[in-house]
């Protein structure tokens, strides 16, 4: 379902993203993880068409979205990290207008809109402006606003920031819910233990490559370090404090 | 040692640490300027220049004039100064109530330096005082040639500036003292966004109100020599808003003061003691009542859910389209009549459109006599330029933004399937209907007031629908090729640099059009009016068919270079 080919990103004379190969299938909830300034965020504008890569292609469905990007951006749904909306468009309107972006309106889009609403308690809210929303109740609506299209693949930066327990805890449900119908699912995360707990496989990306990747199990092998958290493999490939340094911070 | 306890610090931060990083990005920027930075900075130093020589060129004549008017003289040129410096406090008090809004309660920092240990009066003075900077500068830079006529012409001798600058500095205070305390009270009443929406309503009819009031006070007679006749009389109606206890009296009493050689300290003094005490005032309302404001500004705007009506019969008029024209087009329309910074615009845009036909009804063309065709076409030649000039302006602030706002929302117009192309469509009729509708009012209004032949109405509408279509279209492009995604504030787009190409690039076309019209019209117009039996219409015809190409030209190019433009961007 997403394919990438040699991808690369470079700005000036910096490499934000080297080359990266990965293929993840129809059915897939698939992790990206590194450390800031790792090259996810870029990864990931590109796979949506926000970004175009220096080299390499980008498959969505089979299609290539530097070739075909209005087919292929069509089978797609993004979720960024900051969640910009228009402050002056209501949620419902905000929904309506994504939908017909892709190409969507009517009654069965406005049923959709008044389903998603509800799913993520914003119903209340649906006619008041989104200038008045909280920073968790515009990534509530970003994430309808990805969803309102029934895209195949959904490509989502940081889905947890922002969203309270419960909000958190329906976007993991509902994203294994749309893997288990054979969506396909593309997650940055810092936070380990959803990672852990959520991806069926997992890329740690470290300099604008993937350092290793795989399910946990492949991960432990591939690093060789036995029966460990995801945290301690991601330090590992990345580079952590060791205990002394650690120890030197306290020291007055 | 990132955990060891922190040293006790001797000091709390003070102004220039508070400012410090604000100075710094702009001299970051200025460092930073990307290539073309060095003509671009010589185009503005020339248009500066240009304008400064303008200025001073005017004030200087009408100074030199009235200097010598016989025993009256100095007192009419502090009545000038005193009534110039009188508007500019009114648009200084409306640019501080819009500013300090921003600066105050708004502005990004501001939750950084409110969770700060920073001391409320530092806050308040470092925040004072970049209120004033960003409220002043303009009027700064029309202030400067006129005084430097006034020191010219009076003798000012060469400690005129630190006079002027003592003079000046209490006068810019006490509007943006004045403009801070309004805005604070105001915010303790509605959230920061609503406070927001109200000011710029405010601010924007006062403005219009002053331009509209200096407009009628006809002060075009000033130039007319048998006019000054009725100078005096001119005079006491300018005088009339002016009152002995205004700045703006002190200010103009104190520089005529050193300009006459007169010993009268007062009113310096006036004007230093009185900001003295606006910054106390304002220092300690500031302290009780800013820690309220702020914490209400974080609310957000509830309106209440209530949609007009119109707006949904405009969704059904609109189902014609296909879904994602339509919707954009709705959303276009939606966020410009929702935004108040955006709309109140349109009622500057009233008053330069009741100013405008008030000039041309003003002008001294049908007094019973035969107008020769030469003056009638001069004259309606003139107002296809002024109102060729008048559409590029509007152009400017309407269209030439709308690219430039979806910047914070580019993710989702570029990972959607959004075709560029019904963007750009609905961006370019959206802007370009009402602007042809205002064109063609204005264009039929004012030439029946001038009395305009059909055969001049007629090549006139021509004239203006192609060039309308034109001046959207290059608005629309240059907005996409000089795009400025971090801008909040709309109003604030066209002063950038592409908005100046933008109206450089429109003038020019309209340059073009007039050239290539104005021989051919007026040989018809000449046969037309002396009955003389019209030549063959060929020229005419190659100059229409001419204004046609040009005009097509100047649609097309800008809308496929701003459509690749945007396909090439990278939010």
């Amino acid at each position: 379902m997403i394919e990438l080919n040699q991808l690369t990103k470079r700005y000036g004379r910096f490499t934000a993203v080297a080359g990266i190969d990965l293929t993840i299938p129809k059915g897939e909830l698939y992790g990206l993880l590194g450390p800031n300034g790792a090259g996810k965020t870029t990864t990931m504008r590109m796979i949506a068409g926000i970004l175009q890569p220096t080299s390499g292609t980008v498959r969505i469905a089979g299609i290539d979205i530097q070739a075909q990007p209005l087919v292929a951006k069509a089978h797609l749904g993004f979720i960024p990290d900051r969640p910009f909306v228009y402050d002056k468009l209501t949620g419902a309107e905000f929904l309506r207008f994504v939908a017909g972006l892709y190409g969507q309106g009517g009654r069965l889009i406005e049923r959709r809109i008044d389903e998603l609403l509800e799913l993520f308690e914003l119903d209340a809210w649906k006619d008041e402006l989104t200038e008045a929303y909280s920073h968790g109740m515009r990534q509530k609506l970003i994430i309808s606003s990805a969803l309102v299209h029934r895209p195949d693949v959904i490509v989502v930066d940081e889905p947890m920031v922002g969203l309270d327990p419960k909000s958190a805890r329906l976007l993991k449900d509902l994203l294994r819910e749309f893997v288990n119908r054979g969506g396909t699912v593309l997650m940055s995360t810092h936070t380990l233990e959803i990672a852990e707990a959520m991806c069926d496989r997992i890329a740690i990306v470290h300099g604008g490559r993937i350092a290793a990747e795989g399910t946990m199990d492949a991960l432990r092998l591939q690093t060789s370090s036995g029966d460990v958290s995801l945290e301690e493999l991601f330090l590992k490939l990345t580079g952590g404090l060791s205990e002394r340094e650690l120890s030197d911070l306290f020291e007055s | 040692m990132i955990f060891s306890k922190a040293e006790p610090i001797g000091r709390p931060p003070g102004v220039l640490a508070i400012l410090g990083p604000k100075w710094r990005t702009l001299r970051a920027g200025l460092r930073n300027q990307r290539s073309g930075a060095g003509a671009r900075a010589v185009l503005l130093l020339l248009l500066g220049a240009g304008f400064w020589t303008a200025v001073f060129g005017l004030a200087y004549r009408v100074l030199r004039y009235i200097k010598g008017v016989e025993e009256i003289g100095p007192l009419l040129a502090g009545k000038m100064l005193a009534v110039a410096l009188l508007a500019f406090a009114a648009i200084l008090l409306l640019s501080n109530l819009v500013t300090a809004l921003s600066t105050f309660f708004l502005a990004k920092d501001l939750d950084m330096l409110v969770a700060a240990p920073v001391d409320w009066v530092w806050l308040y003075l470092s925040k004072l005082g970049e209120t004033l900077v960003h409220s002043s500068w303009m009027v700064v830079l029309m202030v400067v040639p006129i005084l430097t006529a006034y020191g010219t012409v009076f003798d000012g001798g060469p400690l005129f500036p630190f006079v002027a600058l003592a003079v000046l500095l209490p006068y810019f205070l006490l509007p943006t003292v004045i403009g801070s305390v309004a805005t604070l009270m105001l915010v303790n009443v509605f959230p920061a966004r609503r406070a927001r929406d109200l000011l710029s309503l405010v601010a924007l009819a006062a403005a219009g109100g002053l331009v509209l009031f200096l407009r009628v006070l006809r002060p075009e007679q000033l130039a007319r020599p048998e006019g000054y006749r009725n100078l005096l009389e001119f005079m006491s109606t300018l005088s009339a808003p002016s009152h002995p206890l205004l700045p703006s009296e002190w200010a103009s009493g104190a520089l005529m003061n050193w300009l006459l050689h007169i010993a009268d300290p007062l009113p310096i003094l006036l004007l230093w003691s009185t900001a003295g005490a606006f910054i106390v005032i304002g220092a300690s309302l500031h302290r009780r009542l800013y820690m309220p404001g702020f914490s209400k500004s974080q609310e957000g705007n509830n309106t209440g859910g209530a949609r007009a009506a119109w707006q949904k019969r405009l969704g059904w008029s609109l189902g014609w389209l296909p879904v994602t024209r339509r919707e954009f087009v709705l959303k276009d329309i939606r966020v410009f009549f929702r935004d108040a910074t955006q709309w109140s615009q349109l009622i500057l845009l009233a008053v330069l459109l009741i100013v405008y036909v008030f000039n041309i009804s003003a002008l001294p063309l049908y007094t019973g006599e035969r107008v020769p065709y030469v003056i009638v076409t001069m004259v309606v030649f003139l107002n296809q330029g002024l109102g060729g000039f008048v559409l590029s302006a509007i152009a400017a602030r309407f269209i030439f933004p709308s690219v430039s706002l979806e910047g914070r929302q580019l993710w989702l117009l570029r990972s959607s399937p959004l075709d560029l192309r019904a963007m750009l469509w609905s961006k370019y009729w959206v802007g370009t209907i009402p602007l042809l509708i205002l064109a063609l009012t204005i264009g039929v209004v004012t030439n029946r007031i001038l009395q305009a032949p059909p055969f001049m109405m007629f090549m006139s509408i021509v004239t203006t629908v192609c060039y309308t279509l034109a001046v959207g279209a290059i608005a629309l492009g240059m907005g996409v090729l000089y795009p400025q995604f971090e801008t909040e504030n709309a109003a604030q787009i066209p002063t950038s640099f592409g908005g100046l190409v933008f109206m450089m690039a429109a003038v020019s076309l309209l340059a073009v059009i007039i050239v290539v019209e104005a021989i051919p019209v007026s040989e018809q117009l000449r046969a037309w009016q002396t009955g003389e039996p019209a030549s063959p219409p060929t020229s005419l015809l190659v100059a229409v068919a001419s204004v046609f190409s040009i005009c097509a030209v100047a649609t097309v190019i800008p809308l496929r270079l701003g459509l690749r433009r945007l396909a090439a961007l990278e939010a």
